[in-house]
């Protein structure tokens, strides 16, 4: 292998190359060496100008657990950004403190600053119930009300005093279930209860449930690992649709989902933000190396 | 093995796959490298088996071809590779034609060698042959070491040796020109040796794309097209910033 390395010898042709049982046998002293990077905080590009949504020194604690530590991270208007890592890196629970939904469980404890275009939703003021209506949310099971298709959209606008007559109330029920690309299976059977329906379809459902309300972000956790590939492209799609009017952040263990429907990945590992980045380049060329094993398959 | 991390997968079955994928890679590059050096050889040498034994050669490099790219399709199709791994895939079908381009070029310089020898009689130009033959074994050694040690500076002299390379060709060519003008009867057979300077020079830049893919492979970007120092501030840049 030296020979490579000498001066060109202009009079002689090598006589022989160095043949490839040679190079072989070589390569395991030469450690061939990988670009990594190892870094304490988070690596990337967390934040971004004019955020919708901006996170600062979040931790999350389960009574004297810490599951979250101390993520800083901003989330662009009608974009979605999609949060991935090994189950229990809190990544579920990063998401769920986005509207508060942490506040139904006793032990749960928020610590930091979440600011909703400016504004602190964890105001001891503030009133959680419009702070949902604008920051909507759609879980992993499809969870439709043991209701009528119609009455499972038109709850939410009901509630919040969005719609006072039965003509606009169709109307917003109408607008939901087509952008959440329903309308063309369910429009004869409204009165039938969406606990009827596949599951996919009730995702959907669930998901023109949450958008009835016009809400400005839409958290979604795991919305399709109950989904059959084919339910879950209808989703997919609809993700990059509803993209263009909201503000999505996504959670999912699906690595391919992530890189298909997502503008920007965040990467969870153990409570901490490791990495965040364009889509793009995390799953071609990602800047930490525990985002590198992760997305290769090398841890789970 | 530690840093490049193929066998670290949590699945068996594409550690494998990954590794057979590198080994077959370099195989393929070993059987290449020694074609261009037999054709190179065959030519100075004047030595016509061994150009036939090159001609045979090249059903065994399109045959490797082909598998290496049936192997990088199975894995795009199972694997959905991500980051390094995906990137060692696209960097070993670009590779893989590459290396079989430059079985095509070690044909020709073959051909002219049996061409020549028919002829008989030595022609000029026979110094600047092996001049070039050498430095571009050299390049071609070079970059399939660079790929076998993940070597994103050695790949960055491959680039810039080719660069010699190709400013030493123009000037073999002027003057073979030359000696033509003087005695334009030994055109036919400086021809011959230009072609086969010709194919040198291109297996050389088949040498810089391979370098070129291995600094792709290493540091996950992309430096076609760009001239070379550009090329070294970019990586310097890389190297600053892993740090």
């Amino acid at each position: 292998m030296t020979e490579v390395l000498d001066p060109p010898n202009r009079t002689e042709v090598p006589a022989v190359p160095s043949p490839n049982v040679q190079r072989l046998s070589t390569q395991n002293e030469l450690k061939p060496k990988m670009k990594t990077k190892r870094e304490g905080s988070t690596v990337g590009k967390p934040f971004v100008d004019a955020p919708k949504i901006s996170m600062r020194g979040v931790d999350v604690f389960y009574g004297a657990k810490q599951a979250v530590f101390g993520v800083d991270l901003d989330i662009a208007k009608n974009q979605v950004i999609a949060m991935i890592g090994p189950s229990g890196c809190g990544k579920s629970t990063f998401l769920r403190c986005i509207n508060r939904m942490n506040d139904t469980i006793d032990s749960c404890r928020v610590e930091g600053s979440i600011c909703l275009e400016g504004e602190d939703i964890y105001e001891s003021k503030l009133d959680v119930v419009p702070l949902r209506a604008r920051i909507g949310m759609v879980f992993q099971k499809p969870n439709p009300f043991p209701k009528s298709i119609f009455d499972n959209v038109a709850y939410g606008p009901k509630i919040h005093g969005l719609v006072s007559r039965k003509a606009d109330l169709e109307e917003v029920v109408e607008t939901s279930l087509r952008r959440a690309g329903l309308w063309e299976e369910v429009k004869d059977r409204l009165d039938s209860p969406g606990t009827g329906l596949s599951g996919g379809q009730q995702q959907r459902l669930c998901i023109a449930r949450t958008i009835a309300v016009s809400p400005e972000v839409i958290l979604m956790d795991e919305p399709c690992s109950a989904l059959d590939p084919i339910a879950t492209a209808k989703i997919e799609e609809l993700i990059a649709e509803l993209s263009q009017n909201f503000t999505i952040a996504i959670v999912t263990h699906s690595m391919q989902q992530a890189a298909r429907v997502s503008d920007r990945t965040a990467y969870f590992h153990l409570g901490k933000l490791i990495e965040v980045n364009e889509t793009q380049k995390v799953f071609t060329n990602p800047d930490h190396e525990l985002t590198e094993a992760y997305i290769t398959g090398r841890i789970g | 093995m530690d840093n490049l991390n193929i066998d670290r997968h949590i699945s068996q079955q594409f550690n494998t796959d990954l590794e057979h994928l590198r080994t077959h890679l370099l195989e393929l590059g070993g059987i290449v490298e020694e074609q261009v050096a037999n054709a190179v050889k065959a030519l100075e040498t004047a030595d016509s088996a061994l150009a036939e034994q090159v001609l045979q050669t090249e059903m065994e490099v399109d045959k490797r071809e082909i598998s290496l790219d049936h192997e990088c399709t199975l894995i795009l199709a199972r694997r959905q590779p991500a980051a390094s791994d995906l990137r060692l895939v696209l960097m070993v079908t670009k590779t893989t034609h590459d290396l079989e381009r430059m079985g095509d070029e070690a044909d020709k310089i073959a051909k002219m060698a049996i061409a020549l020898n028919e002829d008989g009689a030595s022609p000029r130009g026979y110094i600047e042959l092996r001049h070039i033959g050498s430095n571009v074994l050299k390049l071609v050694n070079m970059a399939l070491d660079a790929f076998a040690r993940y070597d994103a500076q050695m790949a960055v002299r491959v680039v810039r040796d080719d660069n010699q390379v190709d400013l030493e060709y123009r000037s073999a060519l002027r003057e073979l020109i030359t000696y033509m003008m003087e005695d334009p009867r030994s055109i036919s057979r400086v021809m011959n040796i230009l072609w086969a300077l010709r194919a040198l020079e291109r297996i050389g830049d088949h040498a810089r794309n391979i370098a070129e893919n291995v600094i792709y492979l290493v540091h996950g970007m992309d430096v076609r097209h760009i001239p070379l120092d550009e090329i070294e501030k970019k990586l310097e840049a890389e190297n600053n910033s892993a740090d």
